[in-house]
């Protein structure tokens, strides 16, 4: 007898539209439940598009957008948003670099003007310039340089699987590189990436439509005019045949391996792409997955086991070129080699058998889950909404996610995991060097 | 020299009017067995939060860590996969985590699955089997995953700090050895199981989009079964902080050195409790504060500085915490020790603490707005014997605040002089350049 399922419930966050003068795209999605707001401008350039000899650029940019702007001091963006009652960050993606704040409600206007403010132009100057290079150092020396695992496996795959610079080159950047930046540098940056035409704007929570909307005109409608660049193709053929290196990593006391292979187009081929979503958590969500029953309970080959989509493990908000990618630790001495044929023979498996009673139809109704309690934050709406505009023109997506995730058939789930063969794979290990 | 922009003259918009603290529908309710079962309703989403916290002070370190580990590896009717399985039908999960007070349990699920969680939940509270297999698997992944924490140095650096401040205390030592985990044995968690994992002095918080009576009336259709009255264990208070040399632990080679300043403070209750939290805003504890100022974004030899009130049911203590380039070790230290000089010994300035003050307020509406964060915050409350109440209690204290009380509690709780000082890094290079700041006692780590 078949297991009953779940009804995959849904959201219905309203979505509102709508396009400035100077081209800046707006999404607003009022929701009235607390006094809060999330405010989130996404600019269209990330990792893919720094210039080559200046890996780390856009992440270093990021840092300078918080650097004072036409109206503000250096200091003064981090002042008003918390004298305001909020937080505030940014992050660099492949794809996309987000600015963001959460705030009570009664700081709308104030959010936007610091938006707005630094829309038109960063303070760019070489005292700033050189301060935050430092403070990235020493966030590459925490991430990356003094801990086990650093930049495992976000920074050391993409290398062996992709051969253009764009997709391959390490987006934290070199120090060398990071050190060569110059303030032309950095006001070129922004004037070709950094245009309104190339922006967009979403604001979530505690407000009004009509209100917000004339703020955001208010603030953003005198913004100059510059349109979106022309995005470069950054295609590459899949692979045909494996690729695997390893490395030492003399602070890491276990070995590790992570494994990638290349998905479909994640915006032009959304229907094909989704099942690999799915396919992601059958095989590693929870001690009733595929993986983690067989590699950690069964075989204990590995002491742990994670599957996720995209390198920065962001599964709706990146573009083609893009990757499934599963990676394990191993317990000391572990055998890399049996880890890989373990997971093609559980792939081979899937592909062949099938899923048994409940197993799709429970894997997807976890996966509601996780998605519904993202969009509980008014700030992951606001994050979301944004890039799903930028992207796909398609903000209301949030709203569908759970129940186009529920509708992905075993059918789909199988033919996904057959595309799995290990000629298709890039793999990384982690040779362990030592413990302390 | 600026080269995109020319400077303005815009004004910057003012707030608009402050809103209201506004607390959920709640209610709450004791059961038969002793347990309390708290409900607040968030509706945004179909989901419900759960969150079980269980005195646990005073266990055995490694049967601990082991039970936590083991806890969901199966009961008389189910496996773990089954377990599992059962809890992701009803979009649920569940994890167990330990510390020095508690033992807790935690996880959402779509709020229609709200009975299934809560009856797979007590049958694990009154069921757990700890069967042998699974209990040497996760015994082995225990001793891996405290191999790797062994090899970060964030948790080098806390584990030093926690030897050093509170030495005979349990608090002292909270991972234990590979060895002692190796040896914990099925019959120690059953035995430890029933002594420890009952109803009385528990507390169930389920938070979302639930009617609080409801709500109520499924847990004690669930859970008044789960019984049991073996001992409670009090913890004695933690003792106070004794400053004395700064104690660097060496990590030879590493390229950024781990400063940990642990400085006096007071629990959630106490009287000074609003004005030292804006005290420790305005030195470390949030982006806007002196420090990070300073040596972040003045200095450049940090990337994320951060100081902390942590409070713990035996007591509560502030600490702030940097990596910082190891080139630069003393003199990121010696800002650190001007900055709560400067804070101790000088009033703020009057707009320096409002800005604090609606960044303390502000953060407290963030803290309630979604389900998980109201469900940690009740939970974290309860389990210092708070209610949710207290957020507008503590609001009110955080309003009324004065330059002096935040004066006078920064120089009662930040003074350099009260500080305890950690530092994990190469000794070989920071050894000496420390030496010139403070007294120098170094160890292995």
């Amino acid at each position: 007898m078949p297991t009953r399922r779940a009804r995959i419930p849904a959201t219905k966050y309203p979505v509102e539209r709508f396009t400035l003068g100077n081209g800046l795209r707006v999404v607003l999605t009022p929701d009235r439940s607390a006094p809060v707001i999330g405010v989130a401008v996404v600019y269209d350039v990330g990792i893919r598009s720094e210039p080559e000899g200046r890996t780390g650029f856009a992440h270093l940019f990021e840092h300078l957008m918080f650097q004072g702007s036409e109206n503000l001091e250096k200091l003064a963006h981090f002042r008003h948003v918390q004298g305001s009652g909020g937080t505030f960050n940014g992050s660099t993606h492949l794809d996309y670099t987000d600015y963001f704040e959460t705030l009570p409600s009664n700081a709308l206007e104030r959010a936007l003007f610091l938006e707005a403010d630094r829309m038109r132009g960063p303070r760019l100057t070489e005292e700033n310039l050189r301060n935050q290079v430092d403070v990235v150092k020493e966030e590459i020396r925490v991430n990356v340089l003094n801990r086990p695992y650093g930049g495992f496996p976000w920074l050391t795959l993409p290398p062996v699987m992709f051969d253009t610079f764009p997709n391959a080159h390490d987006g934290y950047g070199s120090f060398d590189d990071l050190e060569s930046a110059t303030v032309a540098d950095a006001a070129d940056f922004f004037r070709r990436y950094y245009a309104s035409g190339n922006a967009v704007l979403a604001v979530s929570g505690d407000i009004d439509v009509a209100e917000a909307t004339t703020l955001i005109e208010r603030h953003f409608g005198d913004v100059s005019a510059r349109p979106a660049p022309e995005r470069p193709d950054f295609a590459e053929p899949d692979l045909t045949a494996e690729r695997r290196t390893s490395y030492p990593d003399k602070l890491a006391p276990l070995p590790a391996v992570a494994s990638a292979w290349r998905v479909p187009d994640p915006v032009t081929d959304f229907t094909g792409y989704l099942p690999y979503v799915v396919l992601a958590e059958v095989l590693t969500d929870g001690d009733a997955s595929r993986l983690v029953e067989r590699l950690v309970q069964r075989d204990r080959s590995v002491t742990s086991v994670g599957g996720y989509l995209g390198f920065m493990g962001d599964p709706f908000d990146v573009r083609d070129p893009t990757a499934l990618l599963l990676q394990s630790h191993l317990p000391p001495g572990g055998d890399v080699d049996k880890v890989l044929r373990t997971v093609d023979e559980e792939l081979d498996r899937l592909a062949t058998d099938g899923l048994t009673d409940g197993e799709l139809a429970r894997t997807q109704a976890r996966m509601a889950t996780h998605l519904l309690r993202d969009t509980d934050a008014v700030l992951g709406r606001a994050l979301r909404m944004a890039v799903l505009e930028q992207q796909r023109g398609e903000p209301g997506l949030l709203n569908e996610l759970p129940r186009l995730v529920g509708e992905v058939t075993e059918e789909q789930v199988r033919a996904a995991a057959a595309t799995l063969r290990p000629e298709r794979r890039a793999s990384i290990e982690v040779i362990a060097g030592g413990g302390r | 020299m600026s080269v995109v922009v020319e400077t303005g003259t815009r004004p910057l918009p003012p707030l608009g009017p402050n809103r209201r603290l506004k607390l959920p529908t709640q209610a709450e309710r004791t059961l038969g067995n002793g347990l309390t079962v708290i409900a607040v309703r968030r509706p945004a989403v179909p989901l419900v939060e759960l969150r079980l916290w269980m005195p646990f002070g005073r266990t055995h370190l490694a049967r601990g860590a082991m039970l936590a580990q083991t806890m969901l590896s199966g009961t008389a009717t189910m496996t773990a996969t089954e377990i599992a399985a059962e809890l992701q039908k009803v979009g649920g999960g569940l994890s167990a985590g330990v510390d020095p007070d508690r033992l807790m349990l935690s996880g959402a699920g779509l709020v229609t699955g709200l009975d299934r969680m809560l009856e797979i939940l007590a049958d694990v509270l009154t069921g757990a089997a700890y069967p042998a297999d699974w209990v040497e698997t996760e015994r082995d992944r225990l001793v891996d995953r405290i191999q790797v924490a062994q090899s970060q140095p964030a948790h080098l650096a806390r584990t030093a700090l926690l030897k050093r401040i509170y030495g005979r205390h349990p608090y002292a030592l909270q991972t234990p050895e590979p060895d002692q985990v190796r040896a914990v044995k099925p019959p120690a968690l059953r035995k430890l199981h029933a002594e420890r994992v009952h109803p009385a002095g528990a507390v169930l918080v389920l938070v979302g989009d639930v009617q609080p009576e409801r709500a109520l009336d499924a847990a004690e259709r669930a859970l008044s079964g789960w019984n049991g009255d073996g001992h409670v264990a009090e913890l004695p208070p933690a003792p106070p902080l004794e400053p004395g040399p700064l104690l660097l632990v060496d990590r030879p080679g590493a390229v950024q050195s781990s400063l940990r300043i642990a400085l006096p403070a007071v629990p959630r209750t106490h009287p000074d409790h609003a004005a030292l939290q804006l005290a420790n805003l305005l030195f470390g504890g949030y982006f806007s504060s002196r420090w990070v100022e300073n040596i972040r974004e003045d200095k450049g030899y940090t990337y994320g500085p951060h100081s902390l009130v942590e409070h713990s049911v035996a007591g509560s203590v502030l600490v702030a915490a940097a990596e910082v380039a190891t080139e630069v070790t003393a003199p990121a230290l010696l800002e650190t020790m001007y900055e709560l000089g400067r804070l101790a010994a000088l009033p703020p300035k009057p707009d320096e603490l409002e800005q604090a003050r609606q960044y303390a307020l502000g953060t407290l509406q963030l803290g309630m707005s979604t389900q998980a964060g109201l469900a940690s915050l009740t939970s974290a409350y309860a389990g210092n014997g708070l209610r949710l109440d207290f957020l507008a209690e503590h609001a009110a204290r955080l309003a009324k605040a004065t330059v002096d009380d935040v004066a006078e509690a920064a120089a009662r709780y930040l003074a350099p002089a009260k500080a305890v000082t950690v530092v994990l890094g190469d000794a070989d290079r920071v050894a000496e350049p420390l030496a010139a700041l403070a007294a120098v006692r170094t160890e292995s780590a």
